[in-house]
C-alpha cells in the first residue's frame, strides 16, 4: 500500500509543511513533523513544500500500460449547428505549440451532423488531420455516444495527448473518456507544457477554489488528457493556405445509442453580448445596492460597447440572470478591458477575472482586496464615479 | 425509489486566510465542511423521496473524520450513511476515486437515481460525477438546475449550458450533477440533530467492496501532482484616492494610451 512517511533524520521542524496541508492533517510534535493518518488524504500538497526532502510519499510498483506506440496531438473541437466554438480555436493553437514541442501531428476530432465546412476551418487553424463523424444522431452533444466514439478513435490511433474544453460539454464529455481510456484527466488547465527530456505533459491548474495552483502530469498512462479554461490560451490563427487531410468515420447504431436525448434548447441573455467573446466587460456587485442601479453599469457598457457582468451576489439576490456571473462558479473571462463596480474581490471572484488585460476598479472601501489586481482603482462612490466615467467616455469614443 | 448521493468532504475554501508576512495561505483550524455543492444534492434527494417515496443514503470516500460529515447528511432527513474508509483508498484522483465510489454503490445493490454536486470546491474538477456514471455503465445529466419531471423509468431536466439551458430527457438509473440553482437546502431538523447525535456510519473497506487493488488509491491513480504553488499575484496598478473627476480623467486617459479606446 502506498503511503507517506516524514524521514526523521531530515526533518528540522520548522513547520513549512503545515501551511501547505489543505487538511490540517500534520502538526509539530517535539520539532518533528507528525501526519494524521485519519485526516491525511495523500493528496500530495505538502511534499514540495518541505525545503529538507523530509516528506515522502512512497508509491508502490505500479503496472505500466505500454505507452510507447502513442503518438501526435489531438484536440476535441466543440461545434454548434457546424460552427466551431472559439474554445476549440484557442485549443488548436496550444494543441500546435504541443505537437511542434514533440515533433509530431496535430489532429482534432469532430462530431456532428453537416460539419464538412468546419473541417476544413480546422484544417486553416493548425490541424495536420481532421477525424470527422458525420451523422443526424450527433447533431446535439449527447454524453454517452460521444464518449463511445472518442474513446474508440483513441483506441485506434493512439495519440499521446488529447485536449478538451473545460466547457460544459467538455467537463463532461472528457471525464467518461478518461475512464473509458484507463488514463488520467487534468481538469481546468490554464497553462500547458512538455517536459522535453521525458516527453511529458505538464498540467497546471488551479484548485482550493483559485487559492493554489498545483501541476500534474500522468507519466504511466495514455494518452494524457487535459481540459483547458476557455479564454486562456490564445486563438489559432486562420491560415487559408495550410493542407491536411480530413478522413471520415463512421460507427453503428450501437455505438450512436443514446439514453439520454435534448428535448429543447433555451438560449438566455440573447440580447446582451456573450461574456466569454466579449473585449470590455463592465461588473456590478452588492455595492450596486439595487437591481435599478443596474443602470449605470448598463450605461457604461453601452458607452464603450461592452457586456454586462456581475458577481455572485449581485446573482444571487436576484438583479441579474446567472449567465451573468463572473468567477470560480461563473464563468471565466479573459477581456481587454474589465470594470468591477462595488464588487470586492472575493477570490472566487477573482480567478474569473483576473487575466484581464486591464482592470478598473471602483470600490468606496480602500481596502477593498479588488484593487490588488487593479490596473486603475478609483477610490469612491459608484453612484458618483459610474456616472461621470460614462459621460467622459462617451465624449472620448463620440469623437 | 432508491437514491444515492455522493458527498464529499471539504476544508472551508472561504474561510482561507493569507499570511500577509509570507504571502502564504493558513490553512491550520480551516474547518471541515459537506461541500457546499452537494447540499443541494442532499436537499433534492430528499425532495424526490418526499414526492416519490422511497430512501436516501449518502455515500462518501475518505478519512475517518468524514463521519462528521455523514451525520450532518442524517440531520437534514437523510435515511443512511455509508463511508468507503481504507488507508488504501488514499491519494486517489478522480479516476480512482470514481471507481471506488462506483464499486460502493454495486454492493449497495446500485440505485435509480444518483446525485453528485457540479464539483468539489477543494479538488474542483467536476470529474467524479461522470466518472462514477461511466463505471456503472449509466446515462448522466451533468450541470441539473432543475428535475421537472421524475417517474420510476424516465426524466426530465434542465441541463445548464454557457448560453442558457437544455431541456434533457433521460431513462433512469440515471446521474445528475446538480447546480445551485436547483434549490435552497433545508437546516437539519431538531428529530434529525437527534438521530445523528448517535449514529454512525457503516464503514467499508476496499475488501468489502471488492476493490481491485490495482484501481484504487494513489496506486490506481494515473495523475500526480508534483507541485503545488501559491497563483502569483498580479503587480499592483494606480490607485486614485480624492477629486473623481481627476481620476476619471486619469482612467480615460491611461486607456487611450493602452489602445483599449
Ligand atoms: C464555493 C463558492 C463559489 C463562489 N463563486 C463565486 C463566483 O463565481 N463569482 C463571484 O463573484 N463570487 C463567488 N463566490 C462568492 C464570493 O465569495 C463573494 O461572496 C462575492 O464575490 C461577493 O460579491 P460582491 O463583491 O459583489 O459583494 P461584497 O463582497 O459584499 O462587496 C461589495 C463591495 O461593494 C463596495 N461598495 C458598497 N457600496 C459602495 C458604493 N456606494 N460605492 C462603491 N463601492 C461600494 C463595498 O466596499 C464592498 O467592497 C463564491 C463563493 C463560494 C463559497
Ligand atoms: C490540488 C489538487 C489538484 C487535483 N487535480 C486533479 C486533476 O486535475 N485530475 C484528477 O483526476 N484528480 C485531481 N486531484 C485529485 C482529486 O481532487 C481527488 O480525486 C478527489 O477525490 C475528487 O476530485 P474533486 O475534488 O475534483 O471532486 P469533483 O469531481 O469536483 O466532485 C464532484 C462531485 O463528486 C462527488 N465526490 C467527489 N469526491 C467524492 C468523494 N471522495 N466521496 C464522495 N463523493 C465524492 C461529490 O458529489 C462532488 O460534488 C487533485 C487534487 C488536488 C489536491
Ligand atoms: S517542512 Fe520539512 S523539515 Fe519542515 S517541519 Fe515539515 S517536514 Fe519537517
Ligand atoms: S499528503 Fe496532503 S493531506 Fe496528507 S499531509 Fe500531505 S498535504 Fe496533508
Amino acid at each position: 500500500m502506498s503511503d507517506i512517511e516524514i524521514i526523521q533524520d531530515k526533518c528540522v521542524g520548522c513547520g513549512a509543511c503545515l501551511s501547505s496541508c489543505p487538511y490540517g492533517a500534520i502538526t509539530l510534535q517535539d520539532n518533528l513533523a507528525v501526519i494524521d493518518d485519519d485526516k491525511c488524504t495523500l493528496c500530495g500538497a505538502c511534499v514540495s513544500s518541505c525545503g529538507f526532502d523530509a516528506i515522502l510519499i512512497r508509491k508502490d510498483q505500479v503496472e505500466k500500460a505500454d505507452i510507447s506506440d502513442f503518438k501526435g496531438v489531438w484536440v476535441f473541437a466543440e461545434q454548434k449547428n457546424g460552427q466551431v466554438q472559439s474554445i476549440s480555436y484557442e485549443l488548436m493553437g496550444e494543441g500546435r505549440k504541443l505537437a511542434d514541442a514533440l515533433g509530431v501531428e496535430l489532429a482534432a476530432v469532430i462530431m456532428g451532423h453537416k460539419i464538412g465546412d468546419a473541417c476544413q476551418d480546422l484544417i486553416w487553424r493548425g490541424a495536420d488531420k481532421v477525424y470527422a463523424v458525420d451523422d443526424p444522431a450527433l447533431e446535439h452533444f449527447c454524453d454517452e455516444p460521444y464518449a463511445r466514439i472518442m474513446a474508440d478513435l483513441i483506441k485506434e490511433y493512439k495519440p499521446e495527448i488529447v485536449l478538451g474544453g473545460a466547457s460544459t460539454i467538455g467537463r463532461a464529455l472528457i471525464p467518461r473518456v478518461a475512464i473509458k481510456a484507463r488514463t488520467g484527466l487534468t481538469a481546468d488547465c490554464t497553462s500547458l507544457a512538455i517536459d522535453e527530456e521525458k516527453r511529458i505533459l505538464l498540467q497546471t491548474r488551479p484548485a482550493f477554489g483559485g487559492n493554489i495552483m498545483a501541476t500534474i502530469i500522468c507519466p504511466n498512462h495514455r494518452p494524457q488528457m487535459a481540459t483547458v479554461r476557455h479564454k486562456v490560451m490564445k486563438e489559432a490563427e486562420c491560415d487559408k493556405t495550410r493542407q491536411g487531410q480530413i478522413i471520415k468515420k463512421s460507427f453503428d447504431k450501437a455505438t450512436l445509442a443514446s439514453r439520454t436525448s435534448v428535448a429543447q434548447v433555451v438560449e438566455e441573455a440573447t440580447n446582451m453580448i456573450k461574456l466569454t467573446e466579449a473585449d470590455i466587460i463592465v461588473s456590478g456587485g452588492r455595492g450596486m445596492k439595487a437591481p435599478e442601479n443596474f443602470t449605470l453599469v448598463e450605461n457604461l457598457a453601452r458607452a464603450v460597447g461592452g457586456a454586462v457582468g456581475a458577481s455572485r451576489a449581485a446573482v444571487d439576490a436576484g438583479w441579474l440572470p446567472y449567465s451573468h456571473q463572473v468567477g470560480q462558479t461563473g464563468k471565466t473571462v479573459a477581456p481587454k478591458l474589465y470594470i468591477a463596480c462595488g464588487i470586492s474581490g472575493a477570490i472566487q471572484h477573482l480567478v474569473g477575472m483576473q487575466s484581464s488585460d486591464c482592470i478598473i476598479a471602483i470600490n468606496k472601501d480602500p481596502e477593498a482586496p479588488i484593487f490588488k489586481v487593479a490596473s486603475y482603482g478609483i477610490v469612491g462612490d459608484v453612484f458618483e464615479v459610474l456616472p461621470a466615467l460614462t459621460k467622459k467616455l462617451q465624449e472620448t469614443c463620440g469623437k | 425509489m432508491n437514491i444515492v448521493v455522493c458527498i464529499k468532504q471539504v476544508p472551508d475554501t472561504t474561510d482561507v486566510r493569507i499570511d500577509p508576512a509570507t504571502n502564504t495561505l493558513i490553512r491550520e483550524g480551516v474547518p471541515s465542511i459537506i461541500n457546499p455543492f452537494d447540499m443541494y444534492a442532499i436537499e433534492e434527494a430528499l425532495r424526490l423521496r418526499e414526492k416519490l417515496g422511497g430512501k436516501v443514503t449518502v455515500i462518501s470516500m475518505g478519512p475517518p473524520q468524514v463521519t462528521e460529515a455523514l451525520k450532518e447528511a442524517i440531520s437534514m432527513g437523510v435515511d443512511d450513511a455509508i463511508l468507503l474508509s481504507d488507508r488504501a483508498f488514499a491519494g486517489a484522483d478522480t479516476w480512482a476515486t470514481s471507481y471506488t465510489l462506483s464499486m460502493g454503490i454495486r454492493k449497495m445493490g446500485g440505485a435509480d437515481v444518483i446525485l453528485c454536486g457540479k464539483q468539489a470546491i477543494d479538488g474542483d474538477t467536476a470529474q467524479v460525477g461522470p466518472g462514477v456514471a461511466e463505471f456503472l455503465d449509466i446515462p448522466q445529466v451533468t450541470y441539473v438546475k432543475k428535475i421537472e419531471q421524475i417517474d420510476d423509468k424516465k426524466a426530465k431536466v434542465w441541463r445548464m449550458t454557457e448560453e442558457g439551458y437544455e431541456v434533457v430527457d433521460t431513462s433512469l438509473p440515471a446521474m445528475f450533477t446538480v447546480v445551485k440553482e436547483i434549490n435552497e437546502p433545508r437546516l437539519p431538523s431538531l428529530k434529525g440533530k437527534m438521530k445523528a447525535k448517535s449514529f454512525q456510519p457503516t464503514i467499508w473497506k476496499a475488501a468489502d467492496i471488492a476493490a481491485d487493488e490495482k484501481n484504487i488509491g494513489l496506486n490506481g491513480s494515473p495523475t500526480n501532482v508534483v507541485k503545488i504553488f501559491t497563483p502569483p499575484v498580479r503587480s499592483g496598478g494606480i490607485i486614485l484616492q480624492g477629486d473623481i473627476n481627476e481620476a476619471v480623467a486619469t482612467v480615460v486617459e491611461g486607456l487611450k494610451e493602452r489602445q483599449i479606446i
